[in-house]
């Protein structure tokens, strides 16, 4: 064991490091203080909000996005984002939490976007799955469906489709689903 | 998966060849050969037995910590803890040596404990049946090193952490030696961390491949295998019908409903392989197990474990730090050194101490941070377990301005560490331990409960 003591006193005299004194205290975890950097970089146009319900969680907040353009705006989006003490090994978990006509959110709320899942990786940040979210609604993807109907409304007729959207953001029916009402 | 036969439900004693059967780690121990360090190795009676006297902790007490277990008390180890919150299922007992089919619900830790014991005489195995996250930093100070089998991520990282905040450098045996193991299938790794020294399990996260997970739009219209069925009824079925408040993985009536659910899916697109045991390992994420590479792997973390508590023969650490191993194509193995990053945020930004005056505010505190040398500081964000003060995002930047105008002593305490972050710093960032140059009170406290305390 001595061995590896002397390493450690050589890289001291080597780093020259204040040493810390006193009773340990709290701590500031690994995740917690990724999350921060994160936040502290985020720059959010105007089209988007974020939201803490307590200011000293930063591990829970919500998102919410207004598209300026596309078929989507004058909406306003809510999203909800769960990040475990594992980030950024594991992505976070992003939620819609209205029920919304998109052929890539589901009628849950679940969002298909692929750096939340099957692409994540822990040098991507908050801000490129804000960015991911933002594109969701500027140009919705058929080709990788999580409301199928909505898809397959979208692949075959896009005037119907954009029609379908703004009958939903407004609280109508749609293919016998009822949508929240989510204009500004 | 059939069920191995089980041979017998009691515990075969000691066998009488005691006294052999440390001969040959003996010889090992008391005699210099051509890798041994001349100014560590000793083979003094004292020396010798110093290995008797080391308290080991093995975190784990499955597939790899059966192994270790039995490894370490035929290394001559004696006082081993393990620790594992784990019960034992039926599923465990092709590989999991240790546990008898009369053990299914039984605590892992304390099943292998007893039976280790039984077997080896002489040797002390005290098994904590939790979290390793109940434990608090005094128990894990009690050991000369630690030796995980694990299979989560998540617990090598606190474990880790934990470790690295433990070396405290006015005293030497806070320096814990970490020997990770980790099996997955045919592949492996055994890996010699010495905190805050070497590159530790945070630098090395790109190591781990993500589960490879499915896109959630396959899951939802276009399954191919039986495990996107099973993820389709975990992961939307059960968020939609939500048939009981809060999943848990353990109990069968839950994996019940999900199995329930997936088979009707994939008989719907014709998928066949849904079965009872297969949603279990979807359902909890259980990586497929293979013995003979639990045992090689544990037996790599074992010598290296008696290496670096004997000094008999150089071990992984210092230079080489990671063996990885693969069966998959034949054989291979590659031993390397991985390095240390200096912007890890375990071990490459430990928490400095930093003198403060708590009658200081926030806002002249940032100020002060912004003149600090190492810091240069455009627009620092600082966080203690709760947010002092974000620049960003807007929301939470408003949230927290007015802590500006209060004073350090009211916002955190004496010895409390802070991370700040700063766009302009681009990867580092700094954590600092403060302490308080001198003694504050609160004026608030003292108007609204009398007490100066
Ligand atoms: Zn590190």
């Amino acid at each position: 064991m001595l061995k590896i003591w002397s390493m450690k006193q050589k890289q001291q005299q080597d780093a020259n490091a204040d040493a810390a004194a006193g009773t340990r205290k709290k701590k500031v975890t690994a995740a917690q203080l990724r999350v921060q950097k994160d936040l502290s970089e985020l720059a959010l146009p105007s089209t988007m909000k974020t939201e803490f319900p307590d200011p000293d969680d930063i591990l829970n907040f919500n998102l919410s996005i207004e598209p300026d353009e596309g078929m989507y705006k004058g909406g306003r989006f809510h999203f909800t984002f769960v990040i475990s003490q594992n980030f950024p090994h594991e992505a976070p978990k992003v939620k819609c939490t209205q029920k919304i006509y998109h052929p890539n959110i589901d009628l849950e709320g679940n969002v298909c976007l692929n750096i939340l899942r099957e692409d994540w990786k822990p040098v991507l940040n908050l801000n490129a799955i804000i960015v991911g979210l933002q594109f969701l609604f500027l140009e919705p993807n058929a080709s990788d469906p999580l409301n199928k109907e909505a898809a397959e409304d979208l692949r075959s007729n896009r005037e119907g489709f954009k029609r379908n959207v703004r009958s939903s953001m407004g609280g109508g029916t749609v293919k016998n689903q009822t949508f929240e009402r989510v204009l500004k | 998966m059939s069920q191995p036969l089980m041979v017998s439900a009691t515990i075969p004693g000691p066998s009488p060849a005691m006294a052999s059967r440390w001969q040959y780690l003996d010889n090992v121990r008391r005699h210099t050969g051509p890798f041994t360090d001349p100014d560590m190795f000793d083979t003094s009676e004292a020396a010798v037995a110093q290995i008797e006297k080391m308290k080991i902790l093995v975190i784990g007490a499955g597939g790899l910590g059966c192994e270790i277990l039995k490894n370490l008390a035929l290394s001559g180890f004696k006082q081993i803890h393990v620790i594992d919150m784990d019960t034992i299922d039926v599923s465990n007992l092709n590989r999991q040596f240790l546990f008898r089919q009369s053990d299914v619900g039984k605590s892992k830790a304390e099943c292998a404990a007893k039976f280790v014991e039984k077997r080896v005489k002489g040797v002390s195995i005290t098994p904590h049946n939790c979290k390793i996250q109940d434990k608090d930093e005094d128990f894990y100070m009690q050991f000369t090193l630690v030796i995980c089998g694990l299979d989560s991520i998540e617990a090598r990282r606190w474990i880790n952490s934990t470790l690295v905040d433990l070396v405290d450098e006015e005293n030497q045996d806070s320096l814990k030696p970490l020997i990770d193991g980790g099996t997955e299938g045919f592949k492996g790794q055994s890996r010699v961390i010495y905190p805050t020294i070497t590159s530790c399990i945070e630098c090395q996260l790109d190591m781990h491949a993500p589960r490879a997970a499915v896109p959630l739009c396959t899951l939802a219209t276009i399954p191919r295998q039986p495990e996107h069925c099973i993820e389709w009824a975990h992961i939307m079925a059960w968020e939609q019908e939500k048939p009981f408040p809060k999943l848990d993985n353990d109990d069968p009536e839950h994996i019940t409903w999900l199995y329930k659910k997936a088979l009707a899916r994939a008989q719907e697109f014709n998928i066949p392989g849904v079965t009872y045991s297969l949603t279990q390992g979807v359902v909890k994420n259980i990586i497929p197990a293979i013995a003979s590479t639990n045992a090689i792997i544990a037996a790599s973390c074992c010598n290296e474990a008696f290496k670096i508590a004997t000094n008999t023969n150089p071990s992984l650490g210092a230079q080489e730090n990671y063996m990885m191993y693969s069966g998959n194509d034949s054989i291979y193995t590659y031993t390397f050194k991985h390095e240390k990053k200096d912007d890890c945020p375990v071990c490459g930004n430990l928490a400095r101490g930093l003198d403060v005056d708590p009658n200081l505010t926030l806002q002249e505190f940032i100020d002060s941070l912004a003149a600090r040398p190492e810091a240069q500081l455009k627009k620092p964000s600082i966080r203690a377990q709760k947010t002092l003060y974000m620049q960003s995002p807007e929301s939470l930047r408003l949230q927290t301005a007015p802590n500006l105008d209060k004073k350090i002593g009211d916002l955190v305490s004496n010895g409390d560490e802070i991370g700040v972050t700063d766009p302009s710093l681009g990867r580092v960032d700094f954590k600092y331990k403060l302490r308080f140059t001198s003694d504050f009170v609160s004026k608030d406290k003292l108007t609204t409960n009398g007490d100066a305390n």
